[in-house]
């Protein structure tokens, strides 16, 4: 992983060390796995949630392949119910959940705030190892029986199946613990690490993203614990809370592990949003617009994250009132999602807008994330969604918000933070080809499941009729260009590791703090404290031909001297 | 809420924080936040409680005459008194009285070791009661030294003050499946009377609500043991964490007013604490 020489830091960079830097801090693998270092296991978290999105990848790709004609391809049919819960419980639990936050919000959460490390650094250290533990648990289950159950765990078939459900919720469990920790840390991180001069509603609004997370994270995970504690207490006791043979109630279940699970589908979209609104305002060269109503919904969208859970089980009996009341609580979360993308796109309005390969993923996200939200709407409509449930609709819509929205904001927000993770740029080339192909590939896969789940072909299916076969065939194409795209970005970022040319300190003008370190970083991030202004005032920057980057105009603007820091 | 060390370079600080007092605030805050996620994670089971009780009160007004009042209360009144000499024990840290600090660390620990000790006399008795969850729930109507009568043994056990004569005699042996389509199987109202209506019904009641072990009486007795079972590994961890406090106080950790880890433990063990006094209004003291 020590990529950048000592004397990697760019000259003129004003006031870091000119000779080291967190990558070359330490050597050996033992530095990195017990480094307290906020950047290192950030940097941690990125190999192994990537490895995982890799894992996930491929079972996806297995089941996209057994759809390329009816009946039997090139598995059995209880392989292929393995597959796809492998697909889902994989990219869920090990990849997009911790996937933003543990990751780029490691790395630059503490950097925004001009602060030299998270609150609680052993905890956070802690939470990685809990994600490794976890992790080592999930893929353990994956080889001694795997799971067939779905993502979802739902009783009564989860009680009965004899695959192996209780080391994977074991696993889930653990990685619920560990995605507790790390919101836990950012919440008082925010609370009590800001600089001098950051009040709330100065925070950049990444920050605001991945504080509502966080929230989002203490309160619905310890709910997916116990559920899945009970889970386990049912299939290895005999509890009965979820049988119904002993008094118990399967429909129970669903509410719990959806109490989780809803908000949980937030905790993946929200740092998305979060990384969105930096991508947007600093790729149109433009103060962002709406401040305060994009950091207010983010608020909004982790409370009413909590009040909908029930439009998961319009089908499962529960009263009219309620799929009532569900539905309407549904389609009120398309106000503050609605005030995010209005608020970007007044932002890009008459902005100078560059179309790095950071920006056309900001793109594709506003483009597919509309799709996926309005679809929504479908789904969240009562009537519409008898009709739709289970369907390859349901699928279709998951994938836009949750791929479109949440992967492709990860890798715009990859490509953004990339030169400042590890000090070197990459082909802006082959970056901008490899955004078209995901993003074609992206719309070939899933549009044509929105249709077909429009004409009835239920999900998870292993067999289908003969009228779906080119639907199947065109979204397993989509998916084998998708895989093209992800394998273009996985060969010229690691390129760039290597030979990539080094990075200025601020690549893309970004006024926020972490541009105001050197690229990587030194182990403490600041050799002054910093003095936080406006996140978006892009003004304050001025393009450096000499260092290819961007330098404040007046340097003493964003730090204290030492008179004035305590 | 500043560390007494906060006047010269404090050790304990570490790099991050600019002062003691931030660092004291940030693990406070942290460990908060953390007793929130402890709460909502017993959230689920008293969500559980709340839906069968809603639905099927006669079995919890049946099953907690099986549990001993007089036990629950011996543990509550421990427990009290362990956030008492824990209180105590973070002012000591505070005022750097080791001696004491440690007296009542010890203190604590043997309420937790008294906790745990009551819960274990009622989880055997349970156990060969065959009151257990679920699918192991298999009462025993003849158990040993229960021989006479032939009554729920059991049942007669938990109910020493009287009220218990009337309604052991009452019940018929266990196996009685009470016929569960009839309506009247208890004189408990439907839920949909709602509390006031319960509170409004007249004393004599529990003699009545017994005469028949309602179907799938065995809920009761799985979330009473889901419930008290995750608090009492709450309570292993706690006796964990003060072991620790003592390793610490023995290594002269506390000798320069540093209590921030005296404070946490103190605020984690008084919420396990307030956890049981839940579940001992919400399982033994129920009409």
């Amino acid at each position: 992983m020590a990529v950048a020489t000592p004397d990697a830091a760019p000259a003129g960079t004003p006031g870091t060390h000119a000779n080291e830097n967190y990558l070359t801090a330490g050597r050996g693998l033992l530095s990195w796995l017990f480094s307290l270092d906020h950047k290192r296991i950030g940097v941690m978290y990125l190999v192994g949630i990537l490895s995982s999105f890799f894992l996930g990848g491929v079972f996806a790709l297995l089941v996209r392949t057994e759809l390329l004609t009816p009946g039997p391809t090139i598995m059995s049919a209880d392989t292929y119910n393995k597959m796809f819960t492998l697909h889902g419980a994989v990219m869920i639990f090990l990849f997009i959940i911790p996937g933003i936050p543990a990751t780029l919000g490691n790395f630059v959460l503490p950097l925004m705030l001009g602060a030299k490390d998270v609150a609680l650094p052993r905890l956070n250290l802690a939470s990685f190892w809990l994600w490794m533990t976890g992790a080592v648990v999930a893929v353990a289950s994956i080889v001694i029986g795997a799971v067939d159950t779905g993502w979802t765990f739902y009783t009564p078939y989860s009680t009965t199946t004899g695959t192996a459900v209780v080391s994977m919720t074991l696993g889930a469990f653990i990685l619920g613990f560990s995605s507790i920790f790390t919101g836990l840390n950012f919440i008082v991180t925010v609370h009590k690490m800001r600089p001098e001069g950051m009040t709330w509603f100065r925070m950049p609004l990444f920050v605001w993203g991945i504080y509502a997370t966080a929230i989002i994270q203490v309160l619905a995970t310890p709910v997916l614990g116990i559920t899945l504690l009970l889970l386990i207490a049912e299939r290895t006791l005999g509890v009965g809370i979820f049988d119904p043979a002993l008094g118990g109630d399967p429909v129970l279940y669903q509410h719990f592990f959806w109490f989780y699970s809803h908000p949980a589908v937030y905790i993946m979209i929200l740092p998305a949003m979060a990384i969105m609104s930096e991508l947007i305002s600093v790729f149109s060269a433009k103060h962002i617009f709406g401040y305060r109503f994009i950091a207010w919904s983010s608020i909004a969208i982790a409370v009413l994250s909590f009040l909908v859970w029930g439009h998961h089980m319009f089908t499962s009996g529960q009263s009219g009132l309620a799929n009532m009341v569900f539905s309407a609580l549904t389609f009120s979360v398309a106000i503050p999602s609605a005030v995010k993308v209005f608020n970007w796109l007044a932002t890009m309005y008459k902005g100078s807008i560059r179309l790095d390969t950071p920006m056309l993923y900001a793109l594709s996200f506003l483009f597919l994330f509309s799709i996926g939200g309005l679809t929504g709407l479908f789904l969240g409509a009562l009537a519409t969604d008898i009709h739709l449930h289970d369907t390859y609709f349901v699928v279709a819509h998951f994938h836009y918000v949750m791929f479109g929205g949440t992967v492709i904001a990860f890798l715009g927000g990859l490509h953004y933070w990339w030169p400042i993770m590890f000090g070197r740029m990459y082909s802006e080339r082959w970056g901008r080809i490899a955004a078209l192909l995901i993003f074609v590939g992206f719309n070939l896969t899933f549009f044509t499941q929105f249709v077909m789940g429009s004409h009835g072909m239920p999900r998870r299916y292993y067999n289908y009729l003969e009228q779906f076969k080119p639907y199947h065939q065109a979204s397993t194409v989509g998916s084998y260009i998708l895989s093209l795209g992800f394998l273009v970005v996985a060969g010229y970022l690691l390129h760039s590791l290597f030979r990539g040319k080094r990075a200025p300190a601020n690549p893309w003008g970004g006024a926020t703090l972490e541009w105001e370190t050197s690229s990587p970083p030194p182990p403490y991030n600041f050799d002054h404290e910093m003095l936080a202004g406006d996140p978006y005032d892009l003004e304050s920057l001025r393009w450096d031909p000499s260092t290819g980057g961007y330098v404040r105009k007046d340097p003493s603007s964003v730090r204290l001297t030492p008179a004035e820091a305590h | 809420m500043a560390s007494h060390a906060g006047a010269h370079h404090d050790p304990h600080l570490a790099h991050h924080f600019e002062s003691p007092a931030q660092q004291h605030q940030a693990a406070r805050l942290g460990m908060w936040v953390f007793l929130v996620t402890e709460i909502l994670l017993f959230g689920g089971l008293f969500c559980a409680y709340a839906v069968y009780r809603a639905n099927h009160p006669e079995i919890f007004i049946f099953g907690h005459h099986f549990l001993d009042k007089g036990l629950g209360a011996l543990n509550t009144v421990i427990l009290i008194c362990s956030s008492f000499t824990i209180a105590w024990a973070v002012r000591a840290a505070q005022l750097r009285q080791i001696g004491v600090l440690k007296l009542m660390l010890g203190l604590t620990l043997i309420c937790a070791f008294g906790f745990l000790s009551v819960k274990y006399v009622e989880y055997s008795h349970k156990w060969h009661a065959g009151l257990l969850w679920a699918r192991s729930y298999a009462p025993q109507a003849h158990h040993g030294d229960d021989a006479h009568g032939p009554a729920p043994g059991s049942l007669q056990m938990k109910l020493p003050e009287g009220e218990g004569g009337a309604g052991a005699a009452a019940a018929p042996a266990q196996p009685a499946p009470a016929p569960v389509a009839d309506p009247d199987r208890s004189s408990i109202p439907p839920a949909a009377t709602g509390p006031a209506g319960l509170a409004s019904e007249d004393a004599g009641r529990a003699e009545t609500a017994i005469v028949a072990e309602p179907a799938n009486a065995q809920t009761f007795f799985s979330i009473y043991f889901l419930m008290t079972g995750l608090h009492g590994i709450h309570v292993l961890g706690g006796i964990g964490a003060m072991l620790w406090l003592l390793a610490c106080a023995h290594r002269g950790d506390f000798d320069t007013g540093h209590f921030i880890k005296v404070d946490l433990v103190a605020l984690y063990w008084h919420v396990v604490d307030l956890i049981w006094i839940y579940l001992f209004l919400l399982l033994y003291l129920i009409h």
